[in-house]
């Protein structure tokens, strides 16, 4: 192939005496987007050290910071019934579950932090209300049973979003993200477990369990983002291959995987427009409330307030802890180059 | 009592997750570096359900004093462990989310554990235990209903936990009586980790700045008066003793005292002088925080009594 001869380019210019010339700096651009344009056009990958188009860097930190957030804010609804799980053994899944959550925030802020934004200014604008993160968390988790609705709907939806994100074009979030997936897939099988519980147990937990599957359908099905006719990011997003599949094609096979699901758990789903369209053969589904989606997104969901204010209170009240782990570390750090010198 | 636990479970048992007894003699008192701390040996964890279903089927049963012993550790356990469990998602850093998490999800595993052998006596599960008995029924010390404080306080707490349980625990270890032992085994690597975590912070805090100096001062002297009723022998521990089925709590005291008071100096702190409470928590006699930590704990188990979760 012709194209083998292409390099990467580094995303830093090295060290050079003197600033480099606008024809250098062209030229730099013009062979770091040959490169890119290669390794698209070969499905491969790009890594942090690579040059790459600055709308792509923006468009991935974006993406990558918005999913770390969604992460951290998502313990919240779930670490609401750690307190309260009604055995022993559904306590410490659900413990480790959260944990995991802050686990994958951490993995997924580390490979934002490649694309040269620190941690703490992701943050912090996350408590500025500047960055967005899954609208779905603005929900509140009533009960017990929403434990089980949360794992088997939202993590279900969220690994038909991310297993095709695990071949995103930007090696560390294609990287993060198979980690992520292996653990969102124990998420899920919790969830569906906890409904199958419910749902074979007494009538008042049946009962739950219908109410929980009932009020997170429809935010579930509007994780997949607006409808593909009206995803402006999309189209962009797939040609720089982070994203695979469109929006509604995502969403319409979830459908299909969950009426499978609903029949094992003797539950239903509260939608009477799902059907198989045999000439598609696509799963279809009835309207959804995208003024709603909208309301939430733009802050005007029953949690945004409550789940923002839990961030900023948690992070201001840690602030003196951090604060002394960095003094300890510079005094540690100073007895070391003394103990050095002086030896 | 002999340093090799004995081997009550049947040929059947002792395969596979069944094996109680395996790894239980190599753990040395400070700790392995290497050992993997869930693991006792590779592919092979001892569970709580490995535990209750020995128990079921009738090949570990304690005796009425290490079922009451078991009660008063898993007490411990599982009141520390709801009290941890607020941290998850509060903490200062995500790191410390995962790892204040950890700490709870292994003290919930003790608890189960212990519990689950405590059960054996009369048919009990883990669960009944948990959540169908009132306040006075449990056999927590304490100090594990503490509240959490601010992150000073949680970590004071966390540092008596800590090297109190890896003093007991080590020593358990070489119970005659081999479920106890068993357990044991599994928890010490952990909790030796939970000791490192502690102490780690008691020197950042102490080290640190001003304010997380005085904070911490303030933490130790608020956690202190708790700690003696650790170390209160009575006719339970004196009976389990004489059996080599566990140590008397007062022989804990010395190592105790000593190791805490290594990492005190290192991090410039002293022993608070402050009055220790009389404790009663092995008896029934609770401080006035346990009753709402049962009350948000058992609720919704409560709500559906008979239900399966």
């Amino acid at each position: 192939m012709a194209s083998q001869t292409l390099q990467s380019v580094p995303a830093e210019p090295s060290p050079a005496r003197h600033e480099p010339s606008p024809e250098d700096a062209a030229r730099r651009d013009a062979e770091g987007q040959a490169y890119f344009d290669k390794v698209m056009a070969e499905d491969s990958r790009i890594e942090p050290r690579d040059w790459m188009p600055p709308a792509y860097r923006k468009t991935l930190l974006r993406q990558i910071s918005q999913h770390a957030h969604s992460e951290i804010i998502g313990m919240q609804p779930e670490a609401n019934w750690i307190s309260r799980a009604p055995s022993l053994k559904r306590k410490a899944i659900l413990m480790a579950k959260v944990q995991d959550e802050a686990g994958h925030g951490l993995y997924l802020y580390s490979a934002a932090e490649t694309l040269g934004q620190p941690r703490d200014q992701m943050m912090q604008d996350l408590m500025d209300g500047k960055a967005k993160y899954s609208s779905i968390f603005n929900y509140p988790a009533r009960t017990w049973a929403d434990m089980g609705a949360i794992g088997w709907m939202v993590d279900g939806a969220a690994i038909a979003n991310q297993v095709p994100l695990c071949r995103a074009s930007f090696g560390p979030y294609g990287r993060a993200m198979v980690r992520v997936c292996k653990e969102e897939s124990f998420h899920q099988r919790q969830g569906f477990e906890i409904l199958l519980e419910l749902s074979n147990g007494t009538p008042e937990q049946k009962q739950m369990a219908q109410e929980a599957v009932n009020r997170w359908y429809a935010p579930a099905l509007m994780m997949f983002g607006p409808p593909d006719d009206d995803s402006p990011n999309s189209k962009q997003s797939m040609a720089w291959n982070i994203k695979r599949f469109s929006n509604d094609e995502l969403r319409n096979r979830f459908v299909g995987m969950m009426m499978e699901q609903v029949k094992v758990l003797g539950l239903t789903l509260p939608d009477k427009d799902i059907r198989f369209n045999e000439e598609t053969k696509k799963w279809e589904h009835g309207p959804l409330d995208w003024a709603e989606f909208h309301e939430v997104l733009a802050g005007r969901g029953p949690c945004n307030a409550q789940r923002l204010e839990r961030r900023r209170e948690a992070h201001q009240n840690g602030a003196w802890v951090r604060e002394a782990a960095a003094a300890y570390a510079e005094k540690q750090a100073k007895k070391q180059a003394e103990k050095v010198s002086a030896a | 009592m002999s340093t090799t636990p004995e081997t009550a479970l049947p040929a059947e048992e002792t395969a596979g997750h069944g094996d109680i007894n395996v790894g239980v003699t190599g753990a040395s008192g400070s700790g392995e570096a290497t050992a993997s701390a869930t693991r006792i040996t590779p592919g092979n964890a001892l569970r709580p359900e490995d535990i209750a279903l020995a128990v079921s089927r009738g090949s570990a049963k304690p005796s009425e004093d290490a079922a009451e012993f078991a009660l008063r550790l898993g007490d411990d356990a599982l009141i520390l462990a709801q009290r941890l469990g607020h941290w998850i998602s509060r903490a200062p850093e995500l790191e410390e989310d995962v790892a204040l998490g950890n700490i709870a999800l292994d003290e919930l595993g003790h608890a189960r554990s212990f519990l689950s052998y405590a059960g054996g006596l009369d048919g009990r599960s883990e669960d009944d235990l948990a959540y169908f008995r009132s306040e006075h029924e449990f056999r927590s010390a304490a100090l594990f209903e503490q509240p959490n404080g601010d992150f000073a306080v949680t970590i004071a707490r966390q540092f008596v936990v800590s090297y109190y349980q890896f003093e007991l625990y080590r020593r358990l270890m070489s119970s005659t009586d081999s479920t106890l032992a068993g357990i044991a085994a599994k928890a010490v690597k952990e909790v030796d980790y939970h000791r490192d975590h502690s102490a780690q912070w008691v020197l950042r805090l102490a080290l640190g700045t001003d304010e997380s100096r005085q904070r911490m001062i303030h933490a130790f002297k608020v956690v202190w008066p708790f700690v003696d009723e650790l170390f209160h022998d009575d006719e339970l521990t004196g009976r389990l003793s004489e059996a080599g089925a566990a140590p008397q709590p007062s022989s804990l005291r010395e190592d105790f005292d000593r190791l805490t008071g290594e990492v005190l100096a290192e991090a410039e702190l002293e022993v608070p002088n402050v009055q220790p409470t009389p404790g009663g928590g092995r008896r029934g006699l609770h401080s006035e925080h346990l009753g709402y930590i049962l009350a948000e704990m058992q609720v919704l188990a409560r709500e559906h009594p008979g239900a399966s979760w």
